[in-house]
């Protein structure tokens, strides 16, 4: 926007295109571009009081302002979701026409054991996952908490893996874990223990995954953790203290207590990341084509439910298919979402 | 005199095992710049080399043999640099307006934003491709720009920070000199945000540059992909050749890690408040 100066209060107006019309008054005289959006606003600032009748048509910058959010929110966003729900009452490969199927698809999505094999995978690698990442992250947040040397370096460091490339560290974590060639084999073979086939077990493809996870975000929850607990009042501490608590007594009665909201934000932002693992099997195991019955590795232990998704989407065509898996595993990750919620809030009331 | 040796031991191993933390959390690195450096019979031979070798340019003229690895980073570049202005510009002008004007429905449309943050990307990724499809955006980068162009994140977090940092009599004091709302935008509030516009900033290029699920589904020409997907095939073809794709592992990762810890401390408590509002 030009910066010409302006003088006195500016009044303005209805310009050549501007249909905002009866609020704006003419200022001759002015160029076109400010003088579009020099029109006194009224105001404003987020004390002032409201008037009950004041017409919409004098807000339209503000509403101009916001409307790029709401525009492409509507478009690639909202309307896909809405969309998403029909394509799953339809039969279609994307090219040719739909057909209505009803519940047909979800029927097939009940009785598909492949989908409920990747379901049980995406479970099972969430909680190797996520458990031993909080637990770490609780850890490293009190520990870095309790020392005030090097603490620039630890919260660098621990911060890095989360802004890491997702397909860089997959790739890291194939090459490391690769049955005869990787890093992890190679100690193993120095310390005298068999090497353990990685790639190919149905476990250990779980267990490589949820490390890769575990690295990538254990050291962002305890960012967070950490930002917790020095919100924490040190006058409770010491209060504590004086009454002779131990710290592990410290720990569980007051730390834990003071932090669950923090704890229960991340245990939902986990859950819903977590459940939605896809790059990670899609680059370790992605030359597995969707027709191979092995897609998402070996025995498909790595098949994970939003992998089975993109398969059936955009390798098999299969649109409504598709839709119908990615509707019923929302609804899945929802519930789960909200039974973690009932959990971690139920605990707080325990005094 | 023993208590205080006890004291000492325990800092002691608090930093033991934090540095522990640390070294595993950079450990990839190291070795990513090991494989990168050597030849893969060096990987493969027993028991494996420890240390850098010399073989990086050898690996990168392999590498650039394989793939056209400056084609994709251009492209990753230009998706990165491009969403990131544009949700600059669209996030900080919706978080004005959002901050420092009462308009008719703003609440409703502010929870609206919000509630619909939770939306997972998948559920709309088919009609998305769609929709990309009928526009013939398909297979170009226009198709991972325009929708990320605004986003809710950036609109909460701007609004945040332009609620309490831009002062309403600045505002009021330009509003007599006659400033319209793009005016007052322009020169009073942008000034005044810049702050939470470089987390902004840096947020949203580290995620456009790391982004891999849309580029994969809306870059249908293998000739025209971003860093991540033309990565994943190159490893997705070449598995076993580690020092090669581990040399472009290295050229997509290092810049981004330096820029990282260039802004790191900054960066880092925004990322907190952002997580924690």
């Amino acid at each position: 926007m030009s910066s010409s100066p302006v003088a006195g209060p500016a009044p303005t107006g209805p310009t050549p295109g501007s249909d905002a019309g009866p609020t704006d008054r003419p200022t001759p005289g002015r160029r076109r571009g400010p003088g579009r959006h020099g029109r006194r606003v009224r105001p404003v600032s987020a004390g002032t009081p409201r008037g009950p009748r004041r017409r919409t048509g004098r807000y339209w910058p503000q509403y101009l302002a916001i409307s790029p959010y709401y525009v492409l929110f509507s478009v690639f966003m909202l309307f896909p979701v809405l969309y998403t729900v029909y394509l799953a009452f339809q039969k279609w490969d994307g090219i040719g026409d739909m057909q209505f199927v009803g519940f047909q698809q979800f029927r097939f999505l009940w009785d598909d054991p492949v989908f409920w094999l990747s379901v049980r995978n995406t479970l099972v690698i969430w909680v190797l996952s996520t458990v031993p990442m909080l637990f770490l992250a609780l850890v490293l947040a009190v520990l870095v908490n309790s020392t005030r040397r090097f603490t620039a370096l630890y919260r660098v460091a621990l911060f890095i893996p989360s802004i890491t490339s997702l397909v860089a560290i997959a790739i890291f974590f194939g090459a490391i874990f690769s049955n005869n060639f990787g890093l992890i084999n190679a100690i193993l073979r120095s310390l005298h223990v068999s090497a353990v086939p990685w790639m190919s077990n149905e476990w250990t493809i779980k267990l490589v995954i949820a490390a890769l996870m575990t690295w990538q975000w254990t050291g962002y929850n305890a960012i967070i953790y950490l930002a917790g607990l020095q919100a924490i009042p040190s006058e409770l501490y010491e209060a504590a203290k004086m009454d002779g608590a131990r710290p592990v007594r410290i720990f569980f009665s007051i730390t834990i207590p003071l932090l669950r909201p923090i704890i229960l934000f991340t245990v939902v932002i986990s859950t819903v990341t977590g459940l939605q693992s896809f790059t990670e099997p899609q680059v370790l195991f992605g030359s597995e084509a969707a027709t191979n019955p092995n897609s998402g590795g070996p025995g498909q232990a790595g098949l994970t439910t939003l992998l089975y998704f993109y398969h059936q989407a955009f390798d098999n065509n299969d649109f409504g298919y598709g839709a119908a898996i990615v509707w019923a595993f929302f609804l899945v990750i929802l519930l789960i979402v909200l039974i973690n919620w009932r959990l971690v809030q139920r605990k707080e009331r325990r005094p | 005199m023993n208590s205080q040796n006890r004291n000492r031991l325990r800092g002691l191993s608090v930093h033991l095992a934090l540095m522990t933390g640390v070294v595993i959390s950079v450990f990839p690195f190291y070795w990513i710049v090991v494989m990168a450096t050597n030849t893969s019979q060096d990987i493969y031979s027993y028991p494996p080399k420890l240390w850098f070798g010399d073989n990086l340019l050898t690996n990168i003229q392999h590498l650039f043999d394989r793939m056209d690895f400056f084609g994709s980073m251009f492209n990753t570049l230009i998706v990165a640099v491009c969403t990131t202005l544009l949700v600059l510009f669209f996030d900080s002008l919706a978080a004005f307006a959002f901050a420092k004007y009462d308009f008719p429905a703003k609440k409703f449309l502010f929870g609206l934003l919000l509630s619909m943050y939770i939306l997972p990307t998948q559920l709309a990724i088919i009609p998305q491709y769609e929709i990309m499809v009928q526009l013939g955006w398909l297979g170009t980068l226009k198709a991972l720009i325009v929708p990320a162009a605004a986003n809710a994140f950036g609109i909460f977090w701007m609004r945040q920070y332009t609620t309490s940092s831009v002062p309403d009599e600045l505002l009021d004091a330009a509003r007599i000199e006659g400033a319209g709302f793009i005016r007052l935008y322009w020169h009073v509030v942008l000034p005044c945000v810049r702050p939470a516009l470089a987390f902004l900033g840096i947020y949203t290029f580290i995620a456009a540059w790391n982004d891999y699920i849309l580029p994969l589904v809306m870059l249908v020409n293998p000739d025209h992909l971003t860093l991540q997907v033309a990565l994943a095939q190159l490893y997705a073809g070449h598995s076993t050749d580690y020092s090669m794709v581990m040399s472009g592992v290295l050229l997509s990762v290092i810049p981004l890690v330096l820029v990282f810890t260039f802004f790191a401390r900054g960066f880092i408590a925004d990322a907190t408040k952002g997580a924690l509002r």
